[in-house]
C-alpha cells in the first residue's frame, strides 16, 4: 500500500498510466457505504495532531484499522515542505492496523494536495475509517470537505477561534465541531456557546443534519466518547438517506472541477462546457472513471490548446 | 601576596565535573580520584535510559547503559554511586529532571541507611521540566502533572532538607539550543515565576514559608564566549531576580532574595577541528561568570576541551579542573570587590539586558506563563528562529569560529593522535548492568515492591505528597522503570512541540537556488518529490541539530517528514516505508551510534528498504564513522560540517547515486 501511494505521486507517463488503471479499478469495486472518510481542521495549535491520537487509540480499541492522510503545507519559495509533527500522533506506530501518511500541499494554495483525492481512495480501499488533516482556517475547509464523508472543526477555547470561523464564513461547512481543551473549563464554554449562537444564525450546507458543538479533552478523555458517538451518528444518518452517495458524487466532481481548473483556469472549465456539462459526463461514465476521465479531458484541452497556437 | 590580603579572600565558588559512565562502581571511583585532585562538588551525570525513566533491560535503553552518564535502577545502584564518600559532607548536583523525584528519593534512603538525616543533606536536583521540553528532550509527563511532582519536591525539601535545592532552573540549555542573552534571562525568569506560582497554587506550603521556598530557587547558567556580555548577563540576573521576588512573592529578607547560580560553559561553542583551542574557550568563559563578585556563580563545572570528539578520559576532566584551581587560588581574582561597578559600559548593556529581557518576560506572562508557552510552542519557535539565524551566520562567515570557518588552516594535532584520544565506554558494561539489575529483581520482596508501589500509586491519586511514598519505594527495591511507569500509568506521555513549523522565512543566495533546482531536476528521475526522513532513534533528546536539519532540507525544497525524539529503529524503518522516502537522515548525540545506526540499517532490509540510503550525523569519531560507512551508511557527519547547505548537496548525491543492492 505504500507503493500504491507512491505510484499515484508518480509523474512519469508509465507510471501515471497504471496509476489510473489502479484507480479506476478501486473506485469501481469499491463497497458501499465503505470506510468511513473523516475530515479534521483547525487553528494551528488547536491540538488537533492530540486529538487524531486520542481518535486513534479508542477507535482502535473498538478493533477497527485507521489511517490518516496528514496533508502540510508548501513553501512557496522553495517548494519544499516541513511535513508532520506525526511526534504528537505515535500512539500505535508499532501497530500494522494504523496507517499515518504525511503530504506536502504541493502548489494548491488552498491546502489540500492535488493527490489527496485519490490517496483517501486507496486508504478507503484498505482500512475501516480513514481521517484527513488539514490546516488551516477560511481557505481548505471546502476543500477538505469535498474529500470526506464528515467534517469535523477542531477549535481552540480562549483563542478568538469562533469569532474568526464566523469572520471567514466557516461555519456552514463543517458536520461537528469539538472544542478542544475541555479541561480549560469556563474558556471552552464560552468559544462553545460562540459557536452555538453563531450556528444559530448560519445556513447550514449539510441538509438536515444539524450541526453539532461537543467539548472534548484529548488530555483527560473528556467528551471523547460523546465524540466518538457524534461521528458515528453522523455517518449512519447520511448512509440511512441519498447523502452519502451526493456527497461523494460532490467530491468526484470537486476533484474533476479543482483539476482542470488548477491547469486551465476557468476559461479551460468554459471549453469544456462549464461544470454542469462535466457533472453530466460524470454521471454517464459512472462509478470508477474519475481519475481516467480527468486525465482524458486534460488531454483534450491540451489539444485544444495546442490547435489555437 | 601579603598574609592580610590572604585573610581576605572570598571563599572560591564549588568546583565540579559533570561525569559519570559505564557503572555506579566505575563512577564512584571516577568521584573519589576527581576529590583527590581537589574537586570541592560532585556533579552526577545519569544515562539516558535514568533521565527517560526507563530501566536498563527496557528495548529503549539498548546501546545507551552507560553511554552519557551513569546507569541507576535501584537502590543498590545508588549506593554503590556513593560507596566511602560521606554524603553529610558532600555537596551533590544531580541533573536529572522528569524522574528527579525518584532519584532524590533513592539519595534519602541510601543517606538514611548510612545514618545520615536528610536535614544533612547538601547538594541540587535539576528538576527542571520547561527546558526538557524547550531543547534538552528529557522529559517523560506533561506540563501540568511535572509541575505537580516539582511543587511536591518544593514542599519536602523545604521543610526536610532545608539545605538541598530542589530545583536548578536552567539557562543553560536554553543558549545550547540557540538563545540570546535575552531570551535566556527571559524564559528562565518565566520559568522560575511558573514553578513558584504552581507551588503557591497547590497550597501545601504555608504562606508564611514561601521566602524560605523563593530562597531554595537556584539557577543554572551558560556562559558563552561572548564573555563580557556574558557577565552582564550575571548581573542583569540578579538585579532582576531580586525585583521579582520583593515585588511577585513579597520577599523582604535580602538574603533570600540572592540570586544563587552554578554554571557550566558553553559546549556549543566547543569546536571539532582544532580542539586544542577550546581550552583557551573555556578560560574565557569561566571569567565571564566569575570576575564580577556580585554576580558570580557559586558552582562551576567546564567541560573538557575534546568534549566535541567524544567522551573525555579522565586526564581531560583535570585539565579542565586545574582551570578552577589556578583562577581561585593563583591569580588574585578572589581578594577584590566587584570589579565593575561604577563602569558605566557595564552598567549600560546590563541595563538593555534588562529592559529587553523585561518585555520578553512580560510577552510570556501574558500568554499565561511559561507552561503556557510550551504548549503553544512559542518559547521553543522562538529559539529554533535564533538558532538558525545563529547557524547561517556562521556558514556565511558573518559569526567567526576560529579554525572552523576562518583560519583553518593548522599543522596535525599531537594531542588527538590515536585510538586512545578518547574514552570509550566498554560494550560489556550494558550487559553486566542488565544482569546485575535482573538478578536485583530476583532478590528482593515482591510484597513489598507491589505495596510500595501502590503507595505512590495511591499518593499519586490523592493529590498526596509525591516524596514519602516514593523514598519508602526505593528502600523497598522499587525500580527506576517501575516508579516511572507508575506516573505514566497516570499522567501519559508527552510530545512536545518542535517548533521548526515557525521558520517562514527562508534563506536565499545563488547556492541555495542552485540546490534548489538540482532538487526539482530530480524529481523527473524520482516521478516525484524528494522526500526526506529525519528522525533520532535512541533515547537521546537533543533535537537542535535535527531540526535544523529538517528545516534546511524544506528551504532547499525537499519535501521532510520529521519523525522528532525517541524512535525505535523499528519505528524509523516503519515510517520510512509508509512515509514512501527516498532518504532517511538520523541524528545520535549519546554516542551509542554504533548499536544504533546498525539497528536501523537491519529493521530496514526487515521491511524491504535495504537500498534506502541513510545519513548519519552525531558526535562520531573518525574511526567509528568509518565502521558505519562499512555497515552501509550513505554519508557521515560531525560536528564540523556546519555548512547545512553542502551537506543537503550531498544527500542529493546520494539519491542520485544508483544504489548496489545492500
Amino acid at each position: 500500500m505504500p507503493e500504491a501511494l507512491n505510484l499515484i505521486d508518480d509523474q512519469r507517463p508509465a507510471q501515471k498510466d497504471a496509476a489510473l488503471a489502479l484507480l479506476d479499478a478501486l473506485e469501481s469495486r469499491a463497497r458501499y457505504p465503505g470506510a468511513h472518510r473523516v475530515g479534521i481542521t483547525g487553528t494551528p495549535g488547536a491540538g488537533k495532531s492530540t486529538l487524531i491520537d486520542a481518535l486513534l487509540r479508542a477507535f482502535r480499541a473498538r478493533g477497527e484499522t485507521l489511517a490518516v492522510l496528514a496533508v502540510d503545507p508548501s513553501s512557496r519559495a522553495s517548494g519544499g515542505a516541513l511535513l508532520g509533527d506525526r511526534v504528537r500522533m505515535r500512539s500505535a506506530s508499532d501497530d500494522p492496523g494504523i496507517f499515518i501518511r504525511s503530504i506536502a500541499a504541493r502548489e494548491r494554495l488552498g491546502g489540500t494536495a492535488a493527490g489527496a483525492q485519490a490517496a483517501v481512495l486507496i486508504l478507503a480501499s484498505v482500512f475501516d475509517r480513514v481521517f484527513v488533516e488539514t490546516v488551516g482556517v477560511g481557505q481548505s475547509e471546502s476543500d477538505v470537505r469535498a474529500l470526506v464523508d464528515t467534517l469535523l472543526l477542531v477549535a481552540n477555547p480562549s483563542s478568538g477561534d469562533a469569532l474568526q470561523f464566523m469572520k471567514a464564513g466557516l461555519l456552514e461547512w463543517p458536520d461537528l465541531f469539538a472544542v478542544n481543551k475541555a479541561d480549560l473549563g469556563a474558556e471552552a464554554s464560552r468559544t462553545h456557546n460562540e459557536l452555538e449562537s453563531g450556528l444559530a444564525v448560519t445556513q447550514p450546507t449539510s441538509g438536515d443534519w444539524q450541526p453539532q458543538v461537543l467539548q472534548v479533552s484529548a488530555r483527560d478523555g473528556r467528551g471523547m466518547e460523546e465524540l466518538l458517538g457524534a461521528l458515528d451518528s453522523h455517518r449512519d444518518h447520511l448512509a440511512r438517506s441519498e447523502a452519502l452517495a451526493e456527497r461523494r458524487e460532490a467530491g468526484r466532481l470537486a476533484h474533476l472541477v479543482g483539476t482542470l481548473r488548477e491547469r486551465f483556469g476557468s476559461r479551460g472549465l468554459e471549453v469544456l462546457g462549464g461544470s454542469e456539462a462535466l457533472l453530466e459526463r460524470l454521471r454517464s461514465e459512472g462509478e470508477g472513471a474519475t481519475f481516467s476521465l480527468t486525465a482524458r479531458l486534460e488531454a483534450e484541452l491540451d489539444a485544444h490548446l495546442a490547435a489555437r497556437s | 601576596m601579603s598574609d592580610s590580603k590572604a585573610q581576605e579572600r572570598d571563599r572560591p565558588w564549588v568546583f565540579r565535573t559533570y561525569s559519570g559512565h559505564t557503572s555506579a562502581q566505575a563512577s564512584n571511583a571516577l568521584y573519589r580520584s576527581n576529590l583527590a585532585k581537589g574537586q570541592t562538588g560532585l556533579s552526577v551525570a545519569f544515562d539516558l535510559p535514568t533521565q527517560t525513566g526507563v530501566d536498563s533491560d527496557h528495548p529503549l535503553a539498548r546501546g545507551e547503559v552507560g553511554k552519557v552518564g551513569v546507569p541507576i535502577c535501584h537502590v543498590e545502584d545508588m549506593s554503590a554511586l556513593f560507596e566511602e564518600l560521606p554524603l553529610d559532607r558532600m555537596n551533590t548536583s544531580m541533573t536529572i529532571n522528569a524522574p528527579a523525584a525518584w532519584l532524590l528519593a533513592l539519595y534519602v534512603a541510601v543517606a538514611e541507611r548510612s545514618g545520615v538525616d536528610p536535614n544533612q543533606l547538601q547538594g541540587t536536583t535539576q528538576n527542571d521540566i520547561i527546558k526538557e521540553y524547550l531543547s534538552r528532550g528529557t522529559y517523560i509527563f506533561p506540563p501540568e502533572p511535572s509541575m505537580r511532582l516539582i511543587s511536591d519536591m518544593v514542599a519536602y525539601t523545604v521543610e526536610a532538607m532545608p539545605r538541598w535545592n530542589p530545583i536548578n532552573i536552567c539557562s543553560y540549555h536554553l543558549q545550547e539550543a540557540g538563545a540570546t542573552p535575552v531570551q535566556e534571562i527571559a524564559f528562565a525568569m518565566a520559568n522560575a515565576i511558573a514553578v513558584l506560582d504552581a507551588v503557591q497554587a497547590r497550597g501545601d506550603v504555608p504562606e508564611s514559608r514561601l521566602p524560605q521556598v523563593v530562597g531554595r530557587i537556584s539557577f543554572f547558567l551558560n556562559a558563552g564566549i561572548r564573555f563580557v556580555e556574558e557577565t552582564c548577563k550575571g548581573r542583569a540576573m540578579t538585579e532582576i531576580w531580586d525585583r521579582i521576588t520583593r515585588e511577585r512573592y513579597g520577599v523582604e529578607d535580602e538574603k533570600l532574595r540572592r540570586f544563587r547560580y552554578g554554571v557550566q560553559v558553553n559546549s556549543l561553542g566547543l569546536t571539532e577541528a582544532q580542539p586544542e583551542n577550546n581550552v583557551i574557550r573555556i578560560v574565557l568563559e569561566a571569567l565571564g561568570v566569575t570576575l564580577s563578585k556580585k554576580a558570580r556563580c557559586r558552582a562551576l563545572q567546564l567541560p573538557a576541551w575534546n568534549e566535541a570528539l567524544g567522551l573525555p578520559r579522565p586526564w581531560d576532566q583535570q585539565w579542565s579542573l586545574r582551570i578552577q584551581q589556578i583562577l581561585a587560588y593563583e591569580t588574585d581574582l578572589l581578594e577584590y570587590d566587584d570589579l565593575f561597578d561604577g563602569s558605566h559600559v557595564i552598567a549600560k548593556r546590563v541595563g538593555e539586558l534588562m529592559e529587553a529581557a523585561q518585555a520578553e518576560l512580560d510577552r510570556i506572562l501574558e500568554m499565561g506563563g511559561a507552561v503556557a508557552a510550551v504548549e503553544n510552542a512559542y518559547m521553543k519557535q522562538q529559539l529554533v528562529v535564533s538558532h538558525t539565524q545563529r547557524t547561517q551566520a556562521i556558514e556565511a562567515g558573518l559569526l567567526p569560529v576560529i579554525g572552523v570557518n576562518t583560519f583553518q588552516e593548522s599543522a596535525d594535532s599531537p594531542l588527538t593522535q590515536g585510538e586512545q584520544s578518547i574514552l570509550v565506554v566498554d560494550e560489556s558494561a550494558e550487559r553486566a548492568q542488565v544482569e546485575a539489575l535482573q538478578a536485583f529483581r530476583k532478590r528482593r520482596n515482591e510484597a513489598e515492591v507491589e505495596a510500595a508501589l501502590q503507595g505512590v500509586r495511591d499518593a499519586l491519586r490523592n493529590g498526596d505528597n509525591v516524596m514519602p511514598p516514593s523514598i519508602r519505594a526505593a528502600k523497598a527495591g522499587v525500580t527506576t522503570g517501575e516508579w516511572s511507569d507508575a506516573l505514566r500509568e497516570l499522567f501519559g506521555e508527552y510530545r512536545a512541540p518542535t517548533g521548526v513549523i515557525a521558520l517562514r522565512r527562508e534563506p536565499e543566495g545563488e547556492e541555495i537556488e542552485a540546490l534548489r533546482s538540482r532538487v526539482h531536476q530530480l524529481e523527473t528521475s524520482l516521478g516525484r518529490p524528494l522526500k526526506i526522513l529525519v528522525g533520532k532513534p535512541g533515547l537521546d533528546g537533543h533535537s537542535n541539530g535535527a531540526e535544523q536539519i529538517a528545516v534546511r532540507a524544506r528551504d532547499v525544497g525537499m519535501e521532510v517528514v520529521y519523525d522528532g525524539i525517541r524512535l525505535t529503529p523499528e519505528q524509523i524503518a516503519a515510517s520510512a516505508r509508509d512515509e514512501g522516502v527516498h532518504v532517511v537522515g538520523i541524528s545520535i548525540l549519546s554516542g551509542s551510534h554504533q548499536v544504533l545506526v546498525v539497528d536501523v540499517l537491519e529493521q530496514l532490509r526487515e521491511v524491504g528498504l535495504g537500498e534506502l540510503p541513510v545519513v548519519v550525523g552525531g558526535i562520531i569519531p573518525e574511526e567509528d564513522a568509518e565502521r558505519l560507512r562499512a555497515a552501509g551508511v550513505a554519508r557521515v557527519y560531525t560536528p564540523k560540517d556546519f555548512d547545512l547547505t553542502r551537506i543537503m548537496g550531498e544527500i542529493v548525491d546520494v539519491v542520485s547515486e544508483p544504489r548496489a543492492a545492500a
